[in-house]
């Protein structure tokens, strides 16, 4: 299963709408490529869908691609068990990203792409409208559903290809990137 | 005459005769004053006239556009791609399209209240007279309109009164509503500060609704002990006929309940409500009943008690027919706002409508005049009731099984849910006999039908959870206290102070919608902590109801363990969505009672009193409509932050502050006329939270104010601060910011939080007389 079509389906964004990733790959390039990412985690990361550890595969992607991470809610407690955060909500963050002369998340000023894990659907959705119109940061959906106002999406996955995905964006980016076209 | 005019005179009569007596409204009129106070700066303000407040709130609170579309379609040279930077048509930018859609959101908003308002307004004059004296309170309410002083400069004492007032009002929305179309306005500045203006009129006109009807129909009048009422799904004695009225707009409500009293019948037969108008129900008879929140109204019709029902204006289902018509209820509709294009049968006979609504040869009438609804819904329901044997539109539990084995698990419902809800995985469930799951969906369940409408088996799927939950929703009996309208006068004197000085830690109003991201029990659970914390709790509209719905241990609700005083520590409810403006209005006696700030047409002091030193937060946690954001708009204005759940971000617009830029953050001292920095406080206007843990924690935070003592400062960080390490595991990192000296640091965290100020290089700043106006600075300086 993977449609480009938004998994609730009244959300119809308009003329520009998102890529959609249909190799991991891409996403571990564009991480690569970006000079400054931020990964970007809402508070479902820890509702466990299926029994995922989801903090475990957001630790190790912002370990693997170097990202600093900002987390809203309880996914901050749990993550700074393993590694740094900075908690922050979801608004907030979204505002100070379209602002280029933010200092960032870590403290080393504009991020040029950020990555977005475990948001509500609607409200991922909405943020990531509000950073298309007003910035010119560039943004990835890892979620298991199509988020079209990101600039890089997943498509709507099965939890199973979900994990794959993630698990192959871990794997690419602990490799390191050699020759992904994106 | 137009608004300057009407300025030109008020200063000829302040310098020709000193005191104003009277003097002349825009709309023609003189109205007899007596009242001492003198005029300030604004009474009736146009549209600019608080421009320049607004632009202060919005340089603070810049607004954050979250775009539903990348597209304008309002015009046919539409549709226009605006996405990015660039610009349609017309030359409009993607910024001030969203200010200009939240702008038409709160027009929508208060033109619903100030029709509302005029339509009781008009009905309570022809009932009791133009010269009926309002009273909202007797002697315990000397400020009797708090929000109509302060904008319009009058001090309204009849009905009539009320009618100036909506003249205003109904002016200036047109005037708003103009500004949206093609070619007016074109910067999101004055967007943004028109929806202000638009959420202030809201405020007046929810007033002058309250104000009329507490009045004429002699609702709780400022009563703290207003009474106990029977709310839930089983509150209904389903062996007697029964009504239900739906909706905001109580007179035909009220016109059954009189009918019924006056020909001996009360308690033959029941009369129950949803959403507002059970609430203001409630208020004019104790024996009636709540049924839920607006989100009830397809589970409860479907339930098929309902032997009648009535609709009157908002929030009502616009299939709420079709839902009738399933379980043979005749419906009949009381408002022109709301016609459902039933035939109007005003004019027929009562006798002749009631046999047509019995026999089943119409559906419904439209009837609009009070006087004959409450006879036509009565005697139509003693008889249908014999007639129909509670014709339930539910399958029972068998058909559940049956119908749910016909599910093609393609996710539809689901993907349509607005909670996402994971509705096939309960309905294979179902169709192996197991129902639990079905059940529990019910309580995180918004009851809008999408799910159903997606399905493309047409799935009864609302249903199914209705059935699943049955034996539940049977034993669901709480009380809800009354709306008891405004807050005493004496209240205000008692609390002004801990409040102004901080150290009661803020006044906390959960109002609004049912359209909760997860159950209505995070509102209870919120308001109870609160309340032990020592906060003051107010409550209105469907919030006020799903507050009531949970019990604690020994079966009592929020209601009954907690007081309904506005006092440290009390949870009250005002009433209906109207009623909200005694929230506000409390917030604005604060500053003109304890303080005795002049109120009358004084509109940008007290708003700056109100930001500067009242503690408040609105929590609007199943925001939805459009009033939702006209009254949220109203408190902005006014200084009080609004925090909605996460459904609020589809406002599309956020108005947030940015803590770490301290040149956002200065204050004048009224004293010197210093500039001194205070600190985020508060630091957003309006926020969309999103869950429940991420509320609780910004509730404290944004109740602090520069003007907070060091003693209530440290009572408001012991709240944030001790929030933040049980939900997050840590000090809040941005508590410096709130610290102004090491008095203010709570004496059980002393050492833990003097350690982390020394990390951040923290300095000891001064605690200003705060004021955002430069003509308030007291002692100019050189
Ligand atoms: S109002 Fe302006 S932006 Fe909207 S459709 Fe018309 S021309 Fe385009
Ligand atoms: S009725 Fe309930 S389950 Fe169905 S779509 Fe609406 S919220 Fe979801
Ligand atoms: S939409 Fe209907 S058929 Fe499809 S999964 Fe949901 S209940 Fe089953």
């Amino acid at each position: 299963m993977c449609a480009a079509e938004p998994w609730q389906k009244a959300e119809i964004s308009g003329p520009m709408k998102s890529f959609v990733i249909q190799k991991p790959d891409v996403a571990a390039a564009l991480i690569k490529k970006a000079k400054h990412p931020v990964l970007i985690v809402g508070h479902e990361a820890v509702e466990a869908e299926n029994d995922i550890n989801f903090i475990d595969y957001i630790v190790k992607i912002a370990k693997a691609g170097k990202i600093p991470i900002i987390a809203s809610g309880k996914s901050f407690s749990e993550i700074r068990k393993f590694t740094s955060a900075l908690l922050m909500p979801i608004v907030e963050a979204a505002n100070r990203l379209i602002d280029p002369n933010w200092s960032g998340a870590d403290g080393l000023g504009h991020h040029d792409l950020a990555l977005f894990i475990a948001i509500p659907y609607y409200v991922e959705w909405l943020i990531l409208s509000g950073i298309k119109h007003f910035s010119s940061v560039k943004t990835i959906s890892l979620d298991r559903f199509y988020q079209p106002h990101a600039s890089w999406s997943f498509p709507n996955l099965t939890v199973k290809d979900w994990v794959k995905n993630l698990n192959d964006l871990i794997k690419a980016l602990e490799e390191g990137l050699k020759n992904v076209d994106v | 005459m137009s608004k300057k005019t009407l300025r030109l005179k008020i200063d000829e009569l302040k310098t020709s005769l000193g005191d104003i007596k009277n003097f002349e409204l825009s709309i023609g009129k003189i109205i007899e004053e007596a009242w001492e106070e003198e005029f300030g700066p604004t009474p009736f303000p146009s549209t600019s006239d608080l421009r320049s407040w607004d632009l202060k709130l919005i340089e603070k609170y810049k607004p954050f556009y979250m775009p539903f579309c990348d597209v304008c379609c309002l015009c046919t040279m539409g549709k226009c791609d605006l996405t990015k930077d660039k610009r349609g048509a017309c030359g409009l930018n993607m910024a001030a399209q969203q200010s200009r859609i939240v702008l038409l959101a709160c027009c929508i908003g208060a033109a619903t209240h100030t029709a509302h308002a005029r339509h009781l307004v008009e009905h309570l004059i022809e009932k009791y007279g133009r010269k009926f004296l309002i009273d909202v309170g007797g002697v315990s309410v000397e400020v009797e309109a708090p929000i109509i002083r302060l904008v319009c400069g009058i001090r309204p004492k009849t009905l009539e009164d009320l009618e100036d007032v909506l003249d205003y009002v109904e002016k200036e929305i047109v005037q708003l509503l103009s500004a949206t179309h093609t070619g007016q306005e074109g910067s999101f500045i004055d967007f943004e500060s028109k929806i202000f203006h638009a959420g202030m009129l809201d405020h007046v006109a929810m007033e002058a609704a309250d104000i009329a009807q507490i009045s004429a129909y002699g609702f709780p009048k400022a009563d703290p002990e207003a009474p106990l009422i029977e709310i839930g799904f089983g509150v209904v004695d389903k062996s007697k006929p029964t009504i239900l009225v739906i909706g905001h707009n109580v007179p035909s409500a009220i016109s059954i309940v009189d009918y019924l009293e006056d020909n001996g019948l009360r308690d033959k037969v029941e009369v129950c409500g949803i959403c507002c108008t059970a609430h203001d129900l409630s208020r004019y008879d104790s024996k009636a009943k709540i049924i839920g929140p607006i989100s009830w109204q397809l589970r409860f019709i479907r339930s098929g008690i309902p032997d009648v029902i009535v609709v009157d204006e908002q929030c009502i289902r616009a299939d709420a027919l079709i839902e009738a018509q399933k379980i043979k209820a005749p419906l009949i509709a009381t408002s022109e706002k709301n016609c459902l294009g039933l035939l109007d049968k005003t004019a027929d006979q009562p006798a002749e409508v009631i046999k047509d609504l019995v026999d089943g040869k119409i559906p419904g009438a439209l009837i609009l005049d009070n006087d004959k609804i409450g006879e036509i819904a009565v005697k139509t329901a003693l008889l249908t009731a014999s007639n129909r044997v509670k014709f339930k539109s539910i399958p029972d539990v068998q058909g559940v099984i049956e119908e749910a084995k016909k599910c093609r698990k393609c996710n539809e419902c689901s993907r349509a849910c607005p909670n996402n809800l994971p509705i096939p995985k309960a309905i294979e469930e179902a169709s192996k006999g197991g129902l639990k799951d079905l059940a529990e969906l019910l309580d995180l369940c918004i009851g809008c039908g999408r799910c159903e409408s997606a399905c493309p088996g047409n799935l009864p799927i609302h249903s199914f959870m209705v059935v699943a939950a049955e034996k539940k929703l049977k034993e669901e009996k709480f009380k809800v206290r009354a709306g008891r309208g405004a807050i005493q006068d004496i209240e205000i004197r008692q609390v002004g102070s801990p409040i102004v000085l901080g150290e009661i830690p803020g006044v906390i109003a959960f109002v609004g919608c049912a359209n909760y991201p997860k159950s209505g029990r995070e509102v209870a659970e919120m308001a109870e902590e609160f309340a032990k914390r020592n906060y003051i709790i107010v409550s209105s509209g469907c919030a006020a109801m799903s507050m009531a719905m949970y019990k604690n241990e020994e079966g009592k609700t929020i209601y009954e363990m907690y007081p309904g005083v506005f006092d440290a520590g009390g949870i009250s409810n005002v009433g209906s969505c109207v009623s909200n403006s005694h929230i506000a209005g409390a917030a604005i006696k604060i500053a003109s009672i304890f303080a005795r700030r002049k109120l009358r047409g004084n509109y940008e002091e007290i708003a700056d009193y109100i930001l500067n030193r009242v503690g408040a937060v609105g929590v609007g946690w199943g925001a939805m409509s459009q009033k939702a954001a006209s009254i949220a708009s109203g408190f902005w204005r006014l200084g009080i932050p609004v925090i909605v759940g996460p459904h609020g971000f589809k406002y599309r617009r956020m108005l947030l502050g940015r803590k770490e830029r301290k040149e956002d953050w200065y204050v004048y001292d009224a004293r010197s006329g210093e500039k001194v920095y205070v600190g985020p406080a508060p630091e957003h206007l309006f926020y969309s939270a999103e869950n429940k843990e991420e509320a609780m924690v910004m509730i404290p935070k944004l109740c602090m104010r520069p003007n907070d003592t060091t003693k209530g400062r440290a009572i408001k960080l012991t709240n944030y601060i001790d929030l933040h390490k049980k939900i997050y595991g840590t000090l809040p990192d941005d508590i410096y910011m709130f610290i102004r000296t090491v008095a203010d640091i709570p004496i059980t965290m002393k050492d833990e939080v003097l350690k982390f100020l020394k990390e951040k290089e923290w300095e000891e700043n001064i605690i200003p007389d705060p004021t955002l106006l430069p003509r308030l600075i007291r002692k100019r300086r050189e």
